[in-house]
C-alpha cells in the first residue's frame, strides 16, 4: 500500500507560484512518467510529492495520511526519491551506500539487524552490484554508479518510488539498463514507480502512465497511447512532430520537426511514413500519421 | 564480501563494523600510548621511554615520577584531549557540510571561542576559575557557529560561501580579541595574551580535569550520532528521503562540532589546522564512513597536537614555541594542496 495523491497542492519557489490548486492521483503499482520542458516544474512536483519541498498550500497524502506532518521517518518506510545526479563522499563503498538505505528502519541499538541484511543484500542482487559491493561508488562507471543509488533506494524497501531523471548523464546503453531494471521491480514486486523522464520515447515505452506538465499545469494525463500526438507534442514541447509507431514495442513513437525540416514539410506534402510493421502485443496503433 | 566485517548481532542489538576501521584504531591508541611515552621523555632530562611506561603503572623511580607527574605528563595529556577534540570537531563539521575544507578554525568557531575566553577573562577581570572559562570559550564557539551557519544558508551550504563567510568572522573574531587586550589593565592582558598563543604551555591536571569530561562526553555524543552524520554527507535531499529531520539534525552535529572545539580551546587556546588536516588523513585511511572516521581521526588528532607540542617544548631551549605555530607550519601548506586538488578536479 502507497497510494500518492496531492490535494489542491500550490507549489513555488519564492514569490511566483509554479502549481496552484494541483490534484493529481498517482495510480498504484503502475510507473508513472512526467514529462514537460525544462524548467516547467515537474521536478518541482516530484519533489514536492516526496516531502522535500513544502508547498504554498494543499497538501499531498501518503495512504490517504498528510505528508507533511508525519514523521518523516515513517514516511521513508512507505515512499523514498532519488533525486537528480546524487554524489556520493569520496571513498564511500557501494555497500556502505546501500546499507544507509536502511537508515529509516535502523535504530540506534539495531543498526544491522537480519531484515536490513536480507534487504541490502537482495537490493544488491536486483541491481546486478553484489560482487561490486567493495568497491567505492566514484570509482563505478556512471551506470553502475546510478545502479548503486538505486540499490540504495530499493534496500529503504518502499512501496513507492520517485526517481528524478535517472538516467541523465547515462549514454544509451546504461539508460535503457536503469529503465528495465526499473520495470522489472515493477513487474516482479509491484513497486509504484514515478519518474521525470525527458526522452519521449523512453518515457512512452515504459510507462503505463504519462502526466504532460506544462506551464504550471497538467497539460494531460492517461496511457502513452491515449494521450501522446502531435497537438500534446506542439502545445507542451512548442515544437512540430510526427508520431508514429515504435517497430519494437509499439508505443507511439515522437519525431522530432525543427525548423528547417517544419519550413519545407508544406512544400513536399507529407513525407512518407513507414506503416508496414505490426504493432507489438496488445498496444494500439491509432497514432501512425 | 562480509569477511572484512565484523557483526556483532544479538537480540537487542546489532551492529556491522569494518575490520580495518578495528584494526586501524587499535593500532593508533598503541602508537598514541607510545609516542606518549617517547614525547614525555623528552625534555631537560632526558627520559628513556622504557622508564616512562614503568612509571606510568607506578613501578618508576621517585625522580622521574615527579617530573613525568608535576610537568610533562599533564601537558602530554592535555594535548591529548585537546588533539583529539580539534579532530573530531574537524571530521564532524566536514561530513555536515559536505565541504572538505571546513574546520573549526578556518571557519571562524576557534576564533569565536577565544574571543568569548578573552571577553570573560577580561570582563570579569579573572575572578572566576577554569571551569567557567571553558565554559564561555564553549557557549562563543556555539554562538559563532549559530551566527556563521544563518548567514552561510541560502537553500543549503555551499563550501565556498561557507569557507568565505567563516575566514570573515575568524577575522572578525581576532580583532575583537586584540581590541579586548588592549583596553583591559595589565595583569590580565597578559593572562589572556598566554591563553590566546595557542599553546599548551603551563597545562596543570587541573586543565586536564576541566577538560576530560567535556572531551568525554561530547565525543561520544558525536560518535553515537555516525549514522546521521553519515546520512548528511549523502546531500539534503537523499538525507530528506532517508527520514532524516534535516534542520535539526545538522543544528545539533553543527552545535556539537562547536562544542568540542570550544573545549579544546578554552584550554590550550586556538590551535588551528588539527581539525583540518587529522579527518583528512582518518579518510584516507578508512573512508568517509562516520563510525570508523571519527576515531581514527580523534587518534591522529591527538599524536598530531603532541608531537607538535613536543617540537615546540624542545626545539629551541630555552623558548617554549607554542604548539600552534608547528600546526600551522604543517598545515598551512597542507591546506593549499588541498585547495589545489580541488581545482584540478
Amino acid at each position: 500500500m502507497s497510494s500518492l495523491e496531492a490535494k489542491s497542492l500550490a507549489l513555488g519557489y519564492g514569490g511566483s507560484p509554479i502549481f496552484d490548486k494541483l490534484d493529481l492521483r498517482i495510480p498504484e503499482h503502475q510507473i508513472t512518467v512526467l514529462i514537460g520542458k525544462n524548467g516547467c516544474g515537474k521536478s518541482t512536483l516530484l519533489r514536492s510529492l516526496a516531502r522535500l519541498l513544502k508547498p504554498a498550500g494543499g497538501t499531498v497524502l501518503l495512504d490517504g495520511k498528510d505528508i507533511y506532518t508525519r514523521p518523516t521517518k515513517e514516511i521513508a518506510k512507505h515512499l523514498s526519491i532519488l533525486p537528480q545526479g546524487p554524489v556520493a563522499p569520496e571513498g564511500l563503498t557501494v555497500l556502505q551506500l546501500v546499507r544507509q538505505g536502511r537508515y529509516p528502519h535502523q535504530t540506534w541499538l539495531k543498526q544491522w539487524s537480519r531484515e536490513d541484511e536480507e534487504a541490502v543484500m537482495r537490493s544488491l542482487a536486483v541491481t546486478g552490484m553484489t560482487e561490486l559491493a567493495d568497491r567505492p561508488v566514484d570509482a563505478l562507471s556512471g551506470g553502475q554508479r546510478q545502479r548503486a543509488w538505486i540499490a540504495m533506494t530499493l534496500a529503504q524497501d518502499t512501496g513507492a518510488i520517485l526517481l528524478d531523471e535517472p538516467t541523465t548523464y547515462l549514454d544509451m546503453t546504461h539508460q535503457i539498463e536503469v529503465l528495465e531494471l526499473l520495470a522489472e521491480l515493477n513487474e516482479n514486486e509491484r513497486r509504484t514507480i514515478v519518474m521525470v523522464l525527458h526522452d519521449i520515447n523512453l518515457a512512452c515505452r515504459y510507462a503505463h502512465h504519462i502526466i504532460a506538465v506544462s506551464n504550471g499545469t497538467i497539460y494531460k494525463k492517461g496511457t502513452p497511447s491515449e494521450i501522446m500526438d502531435e497537438q500534446l507534442i506542439r502545445d507542451v514541447f512548442s515544437m512540430e512532430c510526427r508520431i508514429t509507431m515504435d517497430p519494437v514495442y509499439g508505443s507511439p513513437m515522437c519525431i522530432p520537426i525543427g525548423n528547417r525540416a517544419a519550413r519545407t514539410k508544406s512544400e513536399t506534402d507529407n513525407p512518407p511514413v513507414p506503416q508496414t510493421l505490426e504493432p507489438a502485443a496488445e498496444r494500439k496503433s491509432v497514432y501512425v500519421g | 564480501m562480509q569477511n572484512n566485517k565484523l557483526l556483532i548481532r544479538t537480540r537487542f542489538f546489532s551492529f556491522l563494523l569494518e575490520r580495518k576501521a578495528v584494526v586501524l584504531t587499535a593500532i593508533l591508541l598503541a602508537s598514541l600510548f607510545v609516542l606518549t611515552c617517547i614525547c614525555a621523555g623528552i625534555g631537560s632530562l632526558w627520559i628513556p621511554p622504557l622508564e616512562v611506561a614503568k612509571t606510568l603503572f607506578g613501578f618508576g623511580d621517585a625522580m622521574s615520577h615527579t617530573i613525568l607527574f608535576s610537568y610533562r605528563l599533564p601537558r602530554a595529556a592535555m594535548s591529548i584531549a585537546a588533539g583529539a577534540c580539534l579532530a573530531a570537531s574537524g571530521a564532524l563539521l566536514q561530513s555536515v557540510s559536505r565541504n572538505p575544507l571546513a574546520s573549526p578554525d578556518m571557519i571562524g568557531i576557534t576564533g569565536g571561542a577565544s574571543a568569548a575566553g578573552v571577553a570573560f577573562l577580561v570582563l570579569t577581570g579573572g575572578k572566576f576559575g577554569l571551569v567557567w572559562l571553558s565554559a564561555s570559550a564553549i557557549v562563543g564557539a556555539i554562538l559563532i557557529a549559530i551566527i556563521l551557519f544563518a548567514l552561510a544558508y541560502k537553500g543549503g551550504i555551499s563550501p565556498l560561501r561557507l569557507v568565505l563567510i567563516g575566514v570573515a568572522i575568524q577575522t572578525a573574531a581576532g580583532s575583537l580579541s586584540s581590541f579586548l587586550i588592549i583596553v583591559s589593565p595589565h595583569y590580565l592582558a597578559n593572562q589572556a595574551f598566554n591563553w590566546l598563543t595557542g599553546s599548551v604551555y603551563g597545562s596543570s591536571w587541573n586543565n586536564v580535569i576541566a577538560l576530560l569530561p567535556w572531551a568525554g562526553i561530547l565525543g561520544f555524543f558525536a560518535w553515537s550520532l555516525a549514522r546521521r552524520a553519515n546520512v548528511h554527507e549523502l546531500g539534503e535531499d537523499v538525507a530528506a528521503s532517508l527520514g532524516s529531520r534535516i534542520t535539526s539534525e545538522r543544528t545539533l552535529l553543527i552545535l556539537l562540532s562547536a562544542a568540542l572545539a570550544g573545549a579544546a580551546v578554552s584550554q590550550v587556546g586556538p590551535i588551528g589546522f588539527i581539525g583540518l588536516m587529522a579527518p583528512h588523513m582518518a579518510r584516507r585511511l578508512v573512508g568517509p564512513s562516520f563510525g570508523a572516521l571519527m576515531p581514527v581521526a580523534a587518534c591522529l588528532g591527538a599524536m598530531l597536537l603532541l608531537a607538535a607540542d613536543t617540537i615546540g617544548r624542545t626545539a629551541f631551549p630555552p623558548n617554549d614555541i607554542p604548539a600552534g605555530v608547528f600546526t600551522a607550519a604543517v598545515g598551512a601548506p597542507f591546506f593549499i594542496y588541498l585547495l589545489l586538488r580541488r581545482r584540478r578536479k
